[in-house]
């Protein structure tokens, strides 16, 4: 067996609801440190940036799963759906995060979303992503017909533009870590939009 | 002359530790003390308020050198060689030079001032500091007629400071003030907090404290002070000016770009720490609002 083999074999041993109770566990853990001191002495920063670079993250394995199929022939596709959830339910930890601990006032969670552009283009990202977390179970995909449900879900890809937008324009000073999460965001879109003709000469 | 700040602190320079964290009704030095003054033996209960501990203070630091993380600076700062030191001092003054740091401390007066600090990420602390006037420095070494601005700039060693080989802004840090504003009694060199020598990642060994201006004013582990004509070059106001003014006084009415600065967070609340208002002047306003005269505050942020 190839290494890709294995690592499809293992794959399919794996119910793909697994990745929920991770993903539970995972943020639950997070605020219990948050709670007990482990995430430092400003466990609301640190809390919102945790959940903010996981839902990050996750976005950009859901990205993955195409090109890791094509490319190497490794098949995430069982988990994609969870994958996606995943993220969408760290993007709203992290919006209630920011929301209820930190900004904490209502009328001032609505001037910060109208008001300044990189809370905003956070917010709108999150939005995209309503709709597909919504959708995301097999009676919506039989109601809407596969064609328009996997148009809906090309809204993935603005949302995750969005987020590195976001993570980009509100680091201070010139840093480099959202700047390669932008790259990563961007490679992945790239490789769904090569040519898939060749060109003539 | 040192100690033309007074603010109605009750204990003495030797309190340990262990008292500071106990001690539930500290008093933060604020005009609304000078004003007051102990009444009656008493000090008014309105602005009682409690210093950060020493893990507050030192495992949450912005200090970029060191890297961009709040808790990079407490775990790359030790790197840092902060004995021997030495200050240059240039610039319009009487006598330029470089002096050792054990030199500038033989000559002024180490006094504990309690201060509000608050960063311009809209969060804050209570320090307890300990320091000299900066006044006493200058002071000592002649301010000439013609000096305007004081400009003050950061140790720049990049195999000490891993965060320098990120060009996160134009290093070496620098930053400025007025004059006035640096001969002011409340703006001190800080060289201990909690009775002990200041921490690397709190700018060891030595550091500005402006308490009435955001934290990014008060330059840390300084090297060179030069008295000048022109407004000097200050690192963030550089990067960004329309996000970080020269003067960067901290002001509720006006709101950075990215964020309100109407109210702050004091560290050390936990995961349902409340937010609270952020005071003009970061509660200095008795003291300093006259530096800024005639001055519109909104223009000149
Ligand atoms: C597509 C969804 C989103 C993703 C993937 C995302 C991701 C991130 C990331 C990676 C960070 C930086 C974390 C760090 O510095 O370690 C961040 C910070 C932040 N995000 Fe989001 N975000 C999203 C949506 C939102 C929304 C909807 C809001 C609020 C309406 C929001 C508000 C914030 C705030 C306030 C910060 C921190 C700013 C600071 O530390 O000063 N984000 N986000």
């Amino acid at each position: 067996m190839t290494a890709v083999q294995t690592v499809n074999s293992t794959l399919r041993k794996l119910p793909p609801w697994t990745l929920y109770i991770v993903g539970a566990i995972w943020a639950g853990w997070l605020f219990y440190l948050g709670l007990t001191g482990g995430l430092g002495v400003e466990p609301i920063e640190a809390l919102e940036h945790r959940y903010g670079k996981t839902a990050f993250q996750w976005l950009l394995v859901g990205l993955a799963v195409t090109p890791l199929r094509q490319h190497l022939g490794i098949n995430l596709m069982p988990f994609r759906r969870a994958i996606g959830v995943t993220a969408f339910f760290f993007v709203l930890a992290h919006f209630l995060v920011w929301a209820v601990l930190d900004v904490q006032q209502l009328s001032a969670i609505w001037a910060d979303i109208v008001e300044r552009p990189y809370v905003t283009i956070g917010m709108a990202g999150f939005l995209c992503l309503i709709p597909l977390a919504v959708t995301s179970n097999n009676l919506s995909i039989r109601k809407m017909g596969a064609a328009a449900w996997r148009k809906l879900h090309k809204l993935v890809y603005p949302a995750v533009v969005l987020a590195s937008v976001h993570w980009v324009w509100l680091a201070k000073g010139f840093q480099i870590e959202p700047l390669i999460y932008l790259a990563v965001t961007l490679g992945l879109l790239a490789t769904r939009f090569r040519p898939t003709r060749t060109r003539v000469a | 002359m040192a100690r033309r700040y007074k603010s109605n602190l009750t204990w003495d320079d030797v309190t340990p530790e262990h008292l500071y964290l106990n001690r539930r009704q500290i008093m933060a030095g604020s005009g609304a003390l000078i004003g007051a003054g102990l009444i009656g033996g008493q000090a008014r209960a309105q602005e009682a308020l409690e210093p950060n501990t020493w893990e507050e203070i030192t495992t949450y630091n912005n200090y970029y050198e060191f890297g961009t993380g709040k808790d990079d600076p407490a775990r790359n700062a030790g790197s840092l060689t902060t004995s021997p030191w030495s200050v240059e001092i240039d610039g319009l003054v009487d006598n330029p030079g470089t002096y050792s740091f054990e030199d500038i401390m033989s000559e002024v007066e180490i006094e504990e001032r309690i201060y509000r600090f608050r960063c311009v990420e809209a969060w804050s602390m209570v320090i307890p500091w300990n320091g000299f006037e900066l006044a006493d420095l200058l002071n000592r070494v002649g301010v000439q007629d013609g000096a305007r601005y004081v400009a003050f700039q950061t140790a720049n060693r990049p195999e000490e400071m891993p965060g320098l080989r990120v060009p996160v802004l134009e290093w070496p840090y620098r930053e400025g003030l007025r004059l006035d504003e640096a001969m002011h009694p409340l703006t001190i060199m800080a060289t201990g907090i909690y009775g002990r020598d200041i921490p690397n990642q709190n700018g060891a060994p030595m550091r500005l404290v402006v308490p009435w201006k955001y934290g990014f004013k008060s330059i840390k582990s300084i090297v060179r002070i030069t008295l000048t004509e022109e407004e000097p070059h200050a690192s963030w106001n550089v990067a960004n000016p329309r996000e970080y003014g020269f003067y960067s006084n901290v002001n509720p009415n006006v709101s950075h770009p990215r964020w309100s600065q109407a109210s702050e967070r004091r560290i050390g609340g936990g995961l349902f720490a409340r937010r609270e208002p952020t005071l003009m002047f970061n509660g200095y306003e008795e003291e300093v609002a006259s530096l800024y005269e005639g001055m519109d505050l909104e223009a000149n942020f």
